[in-house]
């Protein structure tokens, strides 16, 4: 018997997805091979993917393109530097003029929260939001997720603890989305002015915290974040010299870890503020794993959603 | 002689403290009789007779708080739109603000308002001054002059007035000439651009904030700067729990404060922003379900003046765009009473008397225009009314609108409160049928 279909057109965020959905994705991933011998394939090989990238993006950008390729896809890559915004065009004139060459999915970045909602209303192909504002990037907890289950074998019950500038990141409410509906123990570390006091509604379950080292010794996992100083994040702190104090990640502090415990990052990485460039390439660290994982992540959401009810 | 006769008027009047079936006979465009069968008189005999047959009668609304963006920004309103749509809600008569390009700061641009709203001929008009020059908050404007030109208050409208001196001037002068400053709140220090309320859904959505205090910390100073002054402050859309809360204590203490609160603020919470929809952003921004009801219960308990629409036409270009940068604000004359009755008097919050008292009698007070015999159906006063069937319902669609703007997010609300016709000065100003 063919699998269900998947219930989703879009891929707007993590929020509207079930546990359900997330496996599924995630089995689908897995078995599309180890990113060092990548399958590739041609079921796609009709389908027009236009990426629609209008705030900066150097690996989310490549991994759907590459995602993308070995599935076959014919790809148009559309930028801040080619976009007729320059020149004045919306936003939604530039997405219904794509989208009248005949996409029939856009992958979408944009500064602003909301942004693939918006076009949501408006036009018919698929969406994927690869990262709106502070909002959400789905596809960067999905290869999260991956990343976990890969080298714990499962998330449930995990204790992950996401350090940095929560207020500004997508990647975080993500994760928080996506780790929660799984199980996991989450930990939202971050100084007051980064920490906002509400999430804690959002997500009874997870804890809300600024002290990195109270909860330092019992965690699985660290996801490190940048501080976004393009969102304003540099005037709502002290020094960085203060941030590096209590809220990097060192030798030193992560020798009061837990001797399983890994380190992961969306990056890009400030070497020297959130985490030292020692500890990038330690072996607990899982960073250029979760860029591996990336592909195979994205192939399996763009296969999932093309096979949708709705396509 | 020119006259009318009203049979079996349900006139609600609270300035007479009236709520029951009467006669009213109109001559000259004034009020000239109230009695319960006037129909039967003499006087009559030669009027023009309308059986109203027992549908609402009110004193013409009275909005203390719109935007109709001539001069300069015409292509979202103008003077004759924003008096058309004005009317059709029943209002008979619009107090505009002064951010429009270039900005009323001068007896010139007073002057030209005026001229537009009399060549339109449907509501009154009434503009509002810009309390600093250019608005930008520094200098005082020529409030003197603005006043004698017709003005009937002040306000930097869509800025907040940062500068504390300033609006303690303002405040002086504002007890001199016996005119309003009206004050949109808002400590840009603490709003920092932000676009929907701080808050749970701010926080699920990473969109920036705007903090209750942001409004409240004004609220609070420009309280003490009235009483200091023994001017007249009117808080402008009040939109939480906090600034109520501050304005019920000053009242209390006897400090010389007003406010106003909105429609779309006691109707929708910031949850309607969980999809993202620009026609929900709007400044100050909607609040929690916690601010809706101190909302309800300050509207019951007086501290609240006036509801106000603060009407702010927008085109798609401005409101067709990714949330944080679309324009703040949302259009109101038409939806604002029938909301009002379905939301506060059918959902027995308060009793239809008070509520139109606060868009009669009550905006009439604040901005003195009581003393021109407005918001009133006393025998004597101007015949500016409006015919309601409160029962019928309307559907809120593109074609319900007048303005020249439709953002709206009550696109498809089926309300109570059918406008049937809206009169000012004795003529009918608005509806087809013969009532």
């Amino acid at each position: 018997m063919p699998p269900p279909p998947f219930p989703h057109h879009h891929l707007l965020g993590i929020e509207s997805l079930t546990s359900e959905d997330i496996y599924r994705i995630l089995d689908l991933a897995k078995s599309l091979g180890a990113p060092s011998e990548p399958k590739f394939s041609h079921v796609l090989k009709d389908r027009l993917i236009i990426n629609l990238f209008l705030e900066g993006s150097t690996r989310t950008r490549t991994s759907f393109e590459i995602a993308e390729r070995r599935l076959g896809a014919h790809i148009v890559n559309f930028d801040v530097e080619s976009s007729s915004s320059k020149k004045g065009e919306t936003l939604l004139d530039t997405a219904l003029n794509l989208e009248a060459t005949g996409a029939d999915m856009m992958v979408i970045r944009h500064s602003a929260p909301g942004v693939p909602h918006f076009l949501s209303r408006h036009l018919g192909c698929h969406l994927i939001n690869a990262g709106d504002g502070s909002h959400e990037h789905p596809t960067q907890a999905l290869l999260d997720a991956y990343t976990l289950r890969e080298h714990f074998g499962k998330i449930e019950g995990l204790r992950i603890a996401i350090v940095g500038d929560i207020r500004n990141s997508r990647v975080a409410r993500s994760n928080a989305w996506l780790l929660t509906k799984l199980g996991a123990h989450v930990s939202l570390v971050a100084p007051p002015t980064l920490l906002p006091k509400e999430l804690q509604t959002i997500w009874p379950e997870a804890q809300l915290t600024s002290d990195l080292d109270r909860i330092l010794p019992h965690q699985d996992a660290f996801i490190m974040l940048r501080i976004q100083t393009e969102r304003g994040t540099n005037t709502l702190i002290p020094t960085r010299k203060e941030y590096v104090e209590f809220y990097q990640m060192n030798s030193e502090r992560f020798a009061r870890a837990l001797k399983t415990a890994v380190i992961m990052h969306p990056g890009p990485v400030n070497h020297g503020v959130e985490l030292t460039s020692e500890l990038f390439n330690d072996p607990r660290s899982l960073i250029l794993k979760q860029v591996a994982f990336g592909v195979p992540i994205r192939m399996a959401v763009i296969q999932l959603l093309f096979a949708s009810r709705t396509n | 002689m020119n006259a009318l006769l009203l049979k079996n008027a349900h006139l609600i009047d609270p300035s007479q403290g009236h709520d029951g079936i009467t006669d009213i006979l109109i001559e000259n465009g004034y009020v000239a009789e109230l009695g319960p069968t006037l129909h039967q008189h003499p006087s009559s005999a030669n009027a023009r007779l309308i059986d109203v047959a027992s549908q609402w009668v009110l004193p013409g609304l009275i909005d203390l708080h719109v935007h109709f963006r001539e001069p300069g920004h015409t292509r979202k309103e103008t003077i004759a739109t924003g008096s058309r749509a004005a009317v059709a809600g029943g209002f008979t008569s619009v107090c505009a603000m002064a951010n429009t390009s270039p900005v009323n700061d001068s007896v010139k641009i007073t002057k030209l308002m005026m001229e537009k709203a009399e060549s339109a001929d449907l509501a009154r008009y009434f503009p509002i001054g810009g309390v600093s020059m250019g608005l930008k908050g520094e200098e005082l404007a020529d409030l003197g002059l603005l006043k004698q030109t017709g003005c009937v208050a002040f306000s930097d409208d869509g800025f907040p007035i940062m500068n504390a001196g300033l609006m303690k001037r303002a405040l002086s002068y504002s007890e001199h000439l016996g005119v309003p400053i009206v004050a949109h709140e808002e400590d840009l220090n603490l709003s920092n651009r932000g676009y929907v309320h701080e808050g749970e859904v701010s926080a699920a959505l990473g969109c920036l904030g705007i903090p209750s205090s942001a409004e409240e910390i004004m609220v609070a100073r420009d309280i003490i700067l009235a009483e200091e002054t023994g001017g007249h402050l009117h808080v402008a859309h009040v939109s939480t729990s906090g600034s109520l809360e501050l304005i019920r204590r000053a009242k209390s203490r006897g400090i010389h404060v007003t406010c106003e609160v909105t429609p779309h603020h006691f109707a929708l919470s910031d949850k309607e922003l969980l999809k993202f929809d620009t026609n929900y952003k709007m400044s100050p921004p909607l609040r929690t379900q916690k601010d809706i009801e101190s909302i309800m219960e300050a509207l019951v308990d007086g501290t609240i003046d006036a509801i106000a629409t603060d009407h702010a036409p927008h085109g798609l270009q401005d409101k067709n765009i990714p949330l944080p940068l679309a324009a703040f604000g949302v259009i109101g004359l038409e939806t604002a009473l029938p909301l009002s009755i379905h939301l506060l008097v059918h959902s027995k919050v308060i009793t239809r008397m008070r509520l139109i008292e606060l868009m009669t009698s009550g905006p009439a007070r604040v901005f003195n225009l009581d003393r021109m015999n407005l918001g009133t159906l006393k025998k004597g006063s101007p015949a500016d009314f409006v015919i309601v069937d409160s029962d019928k319902k309307i559907k809120v669609s593109m074609d319900f609108i007048k303005s020249k703007s439709a953002n709206t997010p009550f696109i498809g609300w089926e309300l109570p409160g059918h406008i049937k016709s809206t009169w000012v000065r004795g003529s009918k100003v608005w509806g087809v049928s013969e009532a």
